[in-house]
């Protein structure tokens, strides 16, 4: 049970790149359909619970999981199914990058490749827009997260904290 | 003593991250290339297409590779840089690990309630302002050239940067297949 949960983690692991929520459909099918270590029901309240608390979406649907079905050593394992594949692929990198980095053709590869980088960053704050509600009454939230970070190099750790402070009043508030 | 720092940061990392890969960038940017100088900007941008390319979130990625780099530009031999990987990487799981299986009960209790959407409703446009602040602080002259300086090369990523943004957004392109893409463009012109 505990190897199969490893070996499954770790399949979905290795195959979805670019991390995250492209995990969601493969994890639903080993999970509900292949192993029905979950129902389908079960599965939804946990994706709930995992985008709500803070953590590598993907890693705390593991570990969550992996503690519903086997416990804490489920839920170790699982995890670390997720992120073993990753952190072997990611070190062979790092050993051949440091050597290959300065390589004039591999340098040129990379100019290329960074602007498109900041791009494929900044496409989903767009995207995203419309599941966080944005709106012209609180487009000024993003703004001013925004502008602290960059012009006055606030520490984003800073703007979830208040963000997360003030939403939490003002849920109070309005509910008095 | 690099391994002690390189624990609190990432932990740090880890139980800071709000929604998803994307909101982590600005974090591991403030805390990795400003205030610890691990990697230069243009290596942590490196390191995003890296991660993009190949499979694992994102958080991972970038704590296995900068606890490799920090370590080794610390002057350790080769397989305390591994060690450091190692820590870097658990030091992101741990906190949230704890929180899963301590509060995994009450949130799945509140996690549709008013007060969770009320914080969700202040915290989901903040994390878009993440992402926009981590987009315009790679905006660098390490990452586009300058325009003084490398003209020509400040123009090509320019290009690119547009291509890159209305293929994806627009046209639906994969982000992978964009990189490449992007890749063999940079090769072919420079």
């Amino acid at each position: 049970m505990l190897l199969k949960m490893f070996f499954t983690f770790a399949k979905i692991g290795a195959f979805t790149l670019g991390g995250g929520y492209a995990m969601i459909p493969i994890m639903e099918k080993e999970i509900v359909d292949k192993n029905q270590w979950l129902s389908r029901e079960e599965f939804l309240d946990i994706l709930a619970v995992a985008q709500s608390t803070p953590g590598l979406f993907a890693i705390n649907m593991a570990s969550h999981i992996g503690i519903k079905t086997a416990g804490i050593v489920g839920g170790i394992v699982g995890s670390m199914g997720v992120a073993l594949p990753s952190i072997i692929v990611i070190l062979l990198i790092a050993m051949f990058f440091r050597t290959f980095k300065d390589n004039p053709y591999v340098e040129k590869v990379f100019m290329g490749i960074r602007p498109a980088v900041v791009a494929l960053i900044l496409a989903p704050c767009f995207s995203m827009a419309r599941s966080a509600k944005l709106s012209l009454s609180n487009l000024w939230i993003p703004i001013v997260a925004c502008l602290l970070i960059t012009v006055w190099g606030v520490s984003p750790i800073w703007i979830i904290l208040a963000t997360g402070i003030a939403g939490f009043v003002w849920g109070k508030v309005r509910k008095s | 003593m690099i391994f002690l720092k390189l624990f609190i940061v990432f932990s740090k990392i880890g139980i800071f991250n709000f929604g998803g890969g994307y909101a982590m960038l600005s974090l591991i940017h403030n805390e990795v290339v400003e205030k610890n100088g691990w990697l230069t900007a243009s290596e942590f941008t490196d390191i995003v297409a890296i991660s993009q390319t190949t499979p694992g979130p994102i958080g991972i990625n970038c704590a296995t590779y900068t606890g490799y780099t920090a370590v080794l530009n610390d002057g350790y031999p080769e397989w305390m840089a591994v060690l450091g990987a190692i820590l870097a990487s658990m030091s992101v799981l741990w906190l949230p690990f704890l929180l899963m299986l301590t509060i995994s009960k009450i949130m799945l209790k509140y996690s549709k309630s008013r007060t969770m959407e009320s914080i969700f409703s202040f915290l989901r446009p903040a994390i878009i302002g993440l992402i926009a602040a981590a987009a315009i602080l790679l905006m660098s002259a390490e990452n586009f050239g300058s325009p003084s300086d490398s003209t020509f090369q400040f123009i090509v990523s320019i290009i690119l940067f547009l291509f890159a943004f209305f293929g994806t957004r627009i046209y639906k392109v994969h982000p992978i297949l964009m990189i490449l893409l992007c890749g063999l463009a940079g090769l072919l012109i420079y």
